[in-house]
């Protein structure tokens, strides 16, 4: 396995981040709802995620490093745990494990329905993620995969109906989105530069 | 219903150190009364108001107000056996998108308000329009506590000890004209303090402005408040002027407020310029009536732990129904939300 060490911090660094937030809960430190600022944090850490996810394509190919490839599948696994994490608290704390509630909601809420046709896809990539799928899936594997965009596309408009005053912060998600988007597109994909002619690795 | 409970943690006249003990304080002190002695010092200092409720960070009162709070009946109105939000849950966990969107941000930012001088202005159809200095605009009323539910549209609920006076005896005072039908309340504009109205994406159109329908702000439940948990509002909840109408969703409650009109036309109020399909004038709490994003049927009684939720059933009208309903026969709510 190459760059064991880089992978290892990549793996650490995504894990701490829930397991702080359930220390706090825990604690008290998320204020008078933990639950609603739980499933705030995993719903926007799962965006985050797959933002840097679709990220390290355009990282390698500007510097060269191949690092950035190596951790692309653990990162898009992780965007997955955490909008399974996300979806858990939101049946736990919301809804209450109330599960005829969550029906009524499929139904009548369009962000919800957003949402979960997000999370639908996740789950086709999560399980196709391996070798086996593939070799098996071969071509169509790739095309299947492009999903992740149309995934990013329901994740921020899932997240523009909940902001409703201020748009700024989904503003910024969604430039870096669409910047993400346009970089893969053909024509430019293939003027990225190279920034450094060849990097000798920084990360052992 | 003027009901006292004595909490187990406060003084009695008993604990009360006997003057002769306290002026020769430097010579037991050291023994074991000093601890005890030293418990009860701050309740006289503080005249014993903010010490009604725990854990309540004292302010700095505008004197006008420390005058009043003296006067006030305490506990006028008050809810049966709910308990009352933790003084740190109400002054931390707010809506109020002047200072930022986050419910943090609040307490955070709005140190930044000057609530000292204070004007209010009247206008509209009254008999007696003006711009108020708010220690002038106070003196006609008495202070009251009323222990009210405060249920937010977003399906979170508090219970909260608020000082005020009713609406009407202020619409009393300025004599509404026979055009008046609304009346409409404006928050104070200031980008300089209030770092949310500087944020080039908000969707609001600044200021903030909430109404009532003349018959809804006669209600008696209807209030003016000044103070809460025995002390002047904290910033982030609205000072030095809020409305409080609590069988309403908390938007309608609009905070630090500088220009009260009467209308003779239903004004145009914020959220439903925004979302006019989330957000109706009338506002009732009403669990019949989903939001379209989520349910209203229940709501999280902060504070809501995670491993203990404190989830409870919506009342209609927040439980005043007994109070507000005839202001609403023959209107269809689920048009009218």
């Amino acid at each position: 396995m190459r760059y064991p060490f880089w992978r290892i911090g990549v793996f650490v660094v995504v894990l701490v981040w829930p397991l702080l937030w359930l220390y706090q809960a825990w604690e008290d430190a998320l204020g008078p709802d933990p639950g609603k600022v739980l499933v705030d944090r995993l719903g926007l850490g799962a965006l985050v995620l797959l933002l840097v996810t679709l990220g390290m394509t355009p990282l390698q190919k500007l510097t060269g490093w191949p690092g950035w490839i190596v951790v692309r599948r653990q990162l898009g696994l992780w965007c997955f745990a955490y909008v399974v994490l996300h979806l858990s608290s939101y049946a736990a704390f919301i809804l209450g494990f109330d599960w005829s509630q969550l029906g009524v909601e499929l139904r009548k809420r369009p962000y919800i329905i957003v949402g979960a046709l997000g999370f639908l896809g996740l789950l086709a990539l999560a399980v196709t993620s391996n070798r086996y799928s593939q070799r098996r899936l071969r071509a169509s594997w790739k095309k299947l995969h492009r999903l992740a965009y149309v995934i990013l596309g329901l994740g921020l408009l899932h997240m523009l109906w909940i902001v409703r005053a201020d748009l700024k912060e989904w503003v910024v998600y969604a430039s870096i989105g669409a910047l993400l988007l346009v970089l893969r597109l053909p024509p430019l994909a293939r003027r990225i530069p190279r920034l450094t002619a060849k990097k000798a690795s920084s990360a052992k | 219903m003027l009901i006292k409970v004595t909490r187990t943690s406060d003084c009695h006249e008993s604990d009360v150190t006997p003057e002769s003990l306290y002026l020769s304080r430097r010579n037991v002190l050291g023994a074991t009364v000093a601890g005890f002695a030293l418990g009860c010092l701050p309740q006289w200092a503080s005249a014993g108001d903010a010490a009604r409720y725990p854990d309540v960070e004292p302010g700095k009162a505008p004197s006008w107000f420390s005058e009043k709070l003296p006067a006030t009946q305490w506990g006028a109105v008050n809810v049966k056996d709910e308990a009352i939000t933790p003084f740190k849950d109400a002054t931390h966990y707010n809506n109020f998108y002047e200072f930022g969107t986050d419910k943090g941000d609040p307490a955070a930012n709005a140190g930044a308000l000057k609530t000292e001088p204070w004007s209010v202005v009247v206008d509209g159809e009254v008999g007696k329009p003006g711009r108020y200095a708010l220690e002038d605009f106070m003196k006609p009323y008495q202070l009251e506590e009323r222990i009210y539910r405060l249920r937010c549209v977003e399906a979170w609920s508090m219970v909260i000890p608020w000082i005020g006076f009713p609406l009407s005896a202020l619409l009393k005072e300025v004599e509404p004209t026979s055009k008046a039908r609304f009346i409409r309340f404006e928050t104070l504009q200031d980008s300089k303090s209030m770092p949310g109205q500087r944020s080039g994406f908000a969707l609001i159109d600044w200021p903030y402005i909430e109404g009532l329908r003349l018959d809804e702000a006669m209600n008696p439940l209807a209030i003016l408040a000044v103070g809460m948990y025995g002390r002047e509002l904290p910033n982030q909840n609205g000072a030095p002027l809020r409305l409080v109408v609590p069988w309403k969703y908390g938007f309608k409650s609009i905070k630090s407020i500088v220009r009260i009109s009467l209308v003779s036309e239903q004004p145009k109020t914020t959220w439903q310029s925004i979302a006019p399909d989330e957000y109706g004038f009338y506002a009732n709490v009403n669990p019949t009536v989903d939001h379209p994003r989520w349910t209203q049927a229940r709501e999280r009684r902060l504070p809501s732990g995670l491993f203990k939720p404190n989830v409870r059933d919506t009342q209609m009208f927040n439980g005043y129904s007994e109070e507000v309903a005839s202001l609403y026969t023959g209107l269809d709510l689920r048009k009218n939300y």
